[in-house]
């Protein structure tokens, strides 16, 4: 057990009441203090010309050195389009019982797939999907409850058939790890 | 479902590795990475992975060579290759040398998902598939052969071992002790036994008709052939065909069935048509048919040929332990066919059945429990049920003689040796009766 909290570094250009919000909901599914960081970081580096994309496992590697004592987990927010070389995109990921992750709102935008913008659905996903790394980073696998938030997702339809919240049986494990 | 399936993975890029064992851990699998083909097989060697998700090209040994030594080491490990656009073909060789699939890289999350779910589903599956094989293993369809004598279990030990196998089989034994239900027992234990069990009685056909019947025969091919008619051996095709009665057929349809039992080809009668069927051959005989051989009245080269393997089933006699099962099984049998509650059996009527010969052995015993359950009280079966009189005093007999003295006994026996009523009965005078008395040495039991 640690008071030190779990850290959202918003990476590009977000909404801060948004943001806010965002930090709330998590705080109480997690039932632990979250807080909410702007960062300027320097993203060309993470450019991949070839794939067009951004690398996510060298921006995950760059969030790992971010102040590495201070926070109990930490998550990279972004609005960039995410890859890492095996696939040919990452909604997000995270170190696996580690303390960081990155999620990327880029490919939750319904603009991406022809669909008029849904400010609300969006946020809905982002949040699924950070509450979905922190699991990982605390330890939690994917889970086969059709509307636990550790559900797998592969497509943003996936994304929004489960809740942002744990199955009793996540929620469980979760009380034992945190 | 993911649970206790391994996946190793095996790439000479660390980015490719640790992207791959990130996503396959929160997935819930137990993963583990390899460099290289080298340290990947010496990893198998060790522990058996249920998938091998392997890089077509690296250096040192590339993914197709790999595969082919995985397969050799772990033959039931799933293999999928990963590979990029520029090798596809190579790929597609892969699958062609048993390769599970190929993924070109980069793939999109949800084929990766889709790809490693189908695996895991196949490795259920076939684990499902194994059981329920190791089910079907343990005999089927041999509901009918009663009898935990150890003659019958040595005959089903056999069964079971043959059943397997493709190997023709001879079953022997005298008449009514049931080697059709044996061979019935053996089709439906092997491989073939979603296919046909083709059932010929040699014995009741002439050698045209069984040519006929056999082979089949084609339209005009004789007067009355009005269709073309497929044969037993062409309906037995993917199946079994039983010959039953093999001693009687003549000496031209033995060497018939020889050609056909060697080329597994036959022509029907009027056609020219070769004809191709797989099936397995069992016969059935009460002679002795390698006596047959040494007479010079069955081919010697047929006799080999199918006799492969011997089943020989035991006459009733043999197996008298087997009498008190088969007695419930067929009351139950027949109580169930004439809706009638099932009947206890007198122990003495049982005691009796015990001490027969049975000549004709299992179906002369269901004949007599037969007719007990028609001509009885409907409770249960007596002694005085059993056809013990004309009938059955047959089985132990066998000259004129023998047949004289046990129906002399069986008469002074009701008469309680009168001699008057007995002799009035035999419709002979009381001196013949005198005299047979002596001559056979009769006695009051």
């Amino acid at each position: 057990m640690n008071n030190k909290p779990i850290i959202l570094f918003a990476i590009g250009q977000f909404d801060e009441h948004c943001l806010n919000s965002l930090a709330q909901d998590i705080s109480v599914e997690y039932r632990w203090p979250v807080v909410v960081q702007s960062v300027e970081m320097d993203l060309n580096p993470f450019y991949d010309e070839n794939r067009r994309q951004y690398d996510g496992n060298k921006l995950l590697k760059a969030i790992e050195l971010i102040d590495t004592e201070t926070y109990f987990k930490k998550i990279g927010l972004f609005q960039i389009d995410l890859f890492i070389p095996i696939l040919t995109y990452i909604f997000g990921q995270a170190v696996f019982n580690g303390n960081s992750g990155i999620v990327s709102a880029f490919r939750l935008k319904n603009e991406l797939y022809g669909l008029k913008p849904d400010h609300p659905l969006l946020f809905k996903r982002f949040k699924k999907v950070i509450i979905h790394e922190l699991g990982h980073s605390l330890g939690l696998i994917h889970c086969q409850h059709p509307k636990c938030v550790m559900r797998s997702s592969t497509y943003v339809e996936d994304i929004d058939q489960k809740s942002a919240h744990f199955c009793s049986s996540c929620k469980l494990k979760l009380d034992k790890l945190i | 479902m993911s649970k206790n399936i391994s996946i190793l993975i095996v790439d000479d890029e660390e980015s490719v590795r640790d992207s791959l064992f990130n996503w396959f851990v929160v997935d819930g699998y137990e993963v583990a990475c390899a460099g290289n083909a080298k340290e990947a097989l010496f990893q198998i060697e060790s522990r058996p992975f249920d998938i091998v998700l392997a890089d077509i090209k690296m250096p040192g040994m590339d993914g197709l060579e790999m595969h082919r030594r995985i397969k050799t080491l772990n033959k039931d490990a799933i293999v999928i290759i990963m590979t990029a656009f520029a090798s596809v073909e190579t790929a597609v060789q892969a699958l062609k040398d048993g390769a599970y699939d190929y993924v070109t890289k980069p793939f999109d999350p949800d084929d990766l998902s889709h790809l490693i779910r189908n695996a895991t589903k196949h490795i259920v599956l076939k684990s499902e598939n194994e059981l329920l094989r190791e089910k079907v293993l343990s005999l089927e369809n041999v509901e009918d052969i009663i009898g935990k004598s150890d003659a019958m279990l040595k005959v089903l030990k056999e069964v079971e071992s043959v059943a397997q196998s493709n190997s023709s089989v001879i079953i022997t034994g005298e008449s009514g002790t049931g080697k059709e239900l044996i061979a019935r027992a053996i089709h439906f234990n092997s491989p073939r036994k979603y296919f046909p069990l083709v059932s010929v009685h040699c014995g009741a056909l002439t050698e045209s008709l069984l040519e006929s019947e056999l082979f089949g025969h084609e339209k005009g091919a004789f007067t009355g052939a009005m269709f073309n008619r497929k044969g037993r051996f062409e309906m037995a095709d993917g199946g079994t065909i039983f010959l039953d009665e093999i001693a009687t057929i003549s000496s031209k349809m033995q060497i018939e069935l020889l050609r056909v039992l060697e080329s597994k080809s036959f022509v029907r009668v009027g056609g020219n048509k070769e004809i191709k069927s797989d099936f397995r051959v069992i016969c059935a005989t009460n002679k002795d048919l390698k006596k047959m051989v040494e007479h010079g009245t069955f081919r010697e080269d047929l006799y080999y040929r199918l006799n492969v393997v011997n089943i020989h089933v035991p006459p009733l006699r043999e197996r008298i332990d087997d009498i008190p099962l088969l007695v419930n099984h067929f009351i139950k049998k027949y109580c169930s066919d004439m809706s009638k509650d099932v009947l206890t059996i007198e122990p003495a009527a049982l005691k009796r059945l015990e001490s027969l010969e049975f000549p004709g052995n299992v179906r002369e015993l269901e004949n007599m429990i037969e007719r007990a359950i028609v001509i009885g009280n409907n409770k249960e079966i007596r002694l005085k049920d059993l056809p013990l009189g004309s009938e059955v005093s047959y089985t132990s007999v066998e000259s004129l003689n023998d047949l004289e003295k046990k129906h002399i006994q069986q008469i002074l026996a009701k008469y309680d040796w009168n001699i008057s009523r007995s002799s009035k009965a035999l419709q002979i005078d009381r001196v013949t009766l005198y005299n047979k008395i002596r001559k056979y040495n009769l006695k009051p039991e």
